[in-house]
């Protein structure tokens, strides 16, 4: 990359002082540091003479010039790292060296963090440990520990996603006919079961069509789990274990079915076809821009329904309602968390909501959305269509202005955006809880 | 007492940066800021394999210098400036736990490593890294930190030899 004035012209305001590095007679390197003064006009950075015979930098040939910056921070180490490093000529003129830069390499954290750095030198990665694997004749490979590792690929922690639909039609279940604990133990691991293995399938789908490799800003929450882009896990055992996930949860759901009745087995199936199908093609409902319809329904009305007919044998209108409020709110866990991810789902096909809509309508229509999961909330315990104690999930409600004023401030910076993905997954942590705090209230009060 | 004159040792023990200069197959100095470490006879750095063009350079090329040039990065009586040409190997025979041998030197310029190192898992290739060790065979030595002047050199491969 050729350097811009601009970044002549920026040179003194960054940085106190230079460093002159060239390659001596011996064949070493030489650096030696210096006071300079940029002159932008002429694309040149004038350099201060610096003294002795054996580091004078030679005249005419292509030297490298950095500048570096860090600021101590005592007892932790050192922030806002920079440096711009110049290749190019230098000659003497008027006691000074004139430096006429041709190539730049830069990195500002306050430019680029340090993640999204990080993430450009996965390639790098890659071809130094292929290059260690052929020196040493043996695969090198990075390592984490077996709980870590677990942790990352199957995107352990938004499990929440399952539990709290699960939980809340058991919930519901308890308090209209009664409640086996080993029926819900098993929907849970058979409910989770089906979960990870759509994590795995997405990261297998997503490392296949390029998306994840494309995505050069991962935050926590978003960017999948990329243990096949990082080298730790191969794709053919991320395929596996996807399957091995599918297979378990299909296998309790089967058992579910058999042992309460086959009506469920039709909800089984909605259920991990739009799972599979969300990544998987031909139909790839995510690319589509229907991803958070296929969220909303698989770990709202799905699981709920799921879960309170292996414990009630039929199904009911109350666990359909009180599950529309959560599938909204983990619609819009989904939806926040593919706005950073945007440029790369496009560069990848992926036609998600933020892909397709223009900043403001993605901020209206999460506004609207809360609005109406929290409004629903409202009519349906003040009508009693569900107990009247779940009005108290309202309470989480606020937990949403913070991810809307983060929306609307730090829409294009991912990672300033990371507090917000967050809250938003306690915005529908918070409200399930409650919802299902609300029946145990009802069951509570009605048992006294 | 190490290998280096006594003013030379103080600034790499205290550096929180350096400017590491290799030397690309085209022949031409690359430089990169780098936390030095030192032990009282070998220079030591460590590179994430995220960021490993240096060590493919060193491996083809083993002539290296680094200088310690920035006075806000140091924590001296008397501000100075060095430059250290050397012979530098890389050492990526484990690099998932070989680099922790120079964690003790690396913490204590930047006690926060044991925080980031906590959440390895969420940078996994950041803590795959190797060590370049460096054997300082000239150093050259600024008083004052004034390059203008021509520096006093001390030429090390012959006193160790």
């Amino acid at each position: 990359m050729k350097p811009t004035p601009e970044l002549i012209a920026g040179l003194q305001e960054r940085f106190g002082h230079a460093v002159i590095a060239f390659v001596d007679d011996d064949g070493y390197p030489v650096s030696v540091a210096t006071g300079f003064r940029a002159d932008a006009g002429r694309g040149v950075v004038v350099l201060d003479e610096v003294g002795g015979e054996e580091v004078q930098p030679p005249e005419g040939e292509r030297i490298n010039v950095v500048f570096s910056h860090i600021r101590p921070q005592p007892g932790i180490g050192y922030d806002e790292r920079r440096y711009v490093s110049l290749w190019g000529a230098v000659r003497r003129a008027d006691g000074k060296l004139e430096f006429q830069p041709d190539r730049v390499q830069q990195w500002d954290e306050q430019e680029m963090s340090f993640f999204e750095f990080s993430e450009r030198g996965v390639p790098q990665a890659r071809r130094y440990l292929d290059q260690v694997s052929a020196e040493t004749g043996r695969e090198v490979k990075p390592r984490l520990s077996f709980g870590w590792l677990f942790l990352r690929t199957t995107r352990l922690p938004f499990l929440t996603a399952t539990f709290i639909p699960i939980l809340l039609g058991i919930a519901v279940a308890a308090w209209t006919n009664g409640f086996s604990w080993w029926l819900a133990l098993l929907t849970l691991v058979g409910g989770a079961c089906i979960h990870l293995g759509l994590n795995v399938a997405n990261d297998v789908f997503d490392t296949a069509s390029g998306a994840d490799a494309a995505n050069v800003n991962p935050t926590q929450f978003s960017g999948g789990s990329r243990v096949v882009l990082y080298g730790l896990v191969s794709l053919r055992n991320l395929a596996l274990l996807s399957l091995g996930f599918y297979a378990a949860g299909i296998a309790i759901g089967v058992g579910l079915a058999a042992l309460r009745g086959w009506d469920l087995l039709w909800l089984g199936v909605a259920g991990a076809l739009l799972s599979f199908f969300y990544t998987a093609p031909p139909l790839k409902l995510v690319h589509r821009g229907l991803g958070e319809i296929v969220v909303a329904l698989g770990f709202g009305p799905i699981m709920a329904l799921g879960a309170y007919f292996v414990q009630a044998q039929e199904y009911d209108l109350e666990p359909l309602l009180v599950s529309i409020p959560v599938g909204i709110l983990i619609a819009l866990v989904l939806y926040v968390n593919e706005v950073p991810d945007r440029p790369a789902d496009a560069a990848a096909g992926k036609r998600t909501l933020p892909v397709r809509f223009s900043k403001d309508t993605i901020v209206n229509a999460y506004i609207t959305a809360v609005a109406v999961a929290f409004g629903l909330i409202a009519v349906f315990s003040i009508s009693g269509l569900i107990v009247r104690p779940a009005i108290i999930a309202l309470a989480a409600a606020p937990l949403a202005i913070p991810v809307v004023r983060a929306l609307r401030e730090s829409y294009d910076q991912p990672y300033a955006l990371m507090p917000a993905m967050g809250k938003n997954i306690q915005l529908h942590l918070a409200t399930g809880v409650l919802l299902i705090l609300g029946y145990v209230i009802a069951i509570v009060v009605d048992a006294l | 007492m190490g290998v280096l004159p006594d003013p030379v040792e103080a600034l790499l023990e205290s550096a929180l940066v350096c400017e590491f200069t290799v030397v690309d197959p085209a022949g031409l100095p690359v430089t990169h800021p780098l936390i030095p470490l030192y032990d009282g006879e070998l220079i030591y750095l460590t590179s994430s394999i995220l960021f490993s063009k240096k060590l493919e350079h060193v491996k083809a090329n083993p002539r290296v210098s680094l200088s310690i040039s920035d006075p806000v990065a140091v924590d001296v009586e008397r501000f100075a400036r060095a430059t250290n040409q050397g012979d530098a190997t890389v050492d990526d025979s484990d690099l998932h736990a070989g680099w922790e041998r120079v964690l003790p030197l690396w913490r204590k310029k930047e006690p926060a490593i044991d925080m980031f190192l906590g959440k390895r898992v969420a940078l996994p290739l950041f803590f795959e890294r190797a060590v370049i060790e460096i054997r300082p065979r000239r150093a050259f030595f600024w008083e004052d930190g004034r390059t203008d002047r021509a520096p006093e050199v001390f030429e090390l491969a012959e006193a160790l030899a």
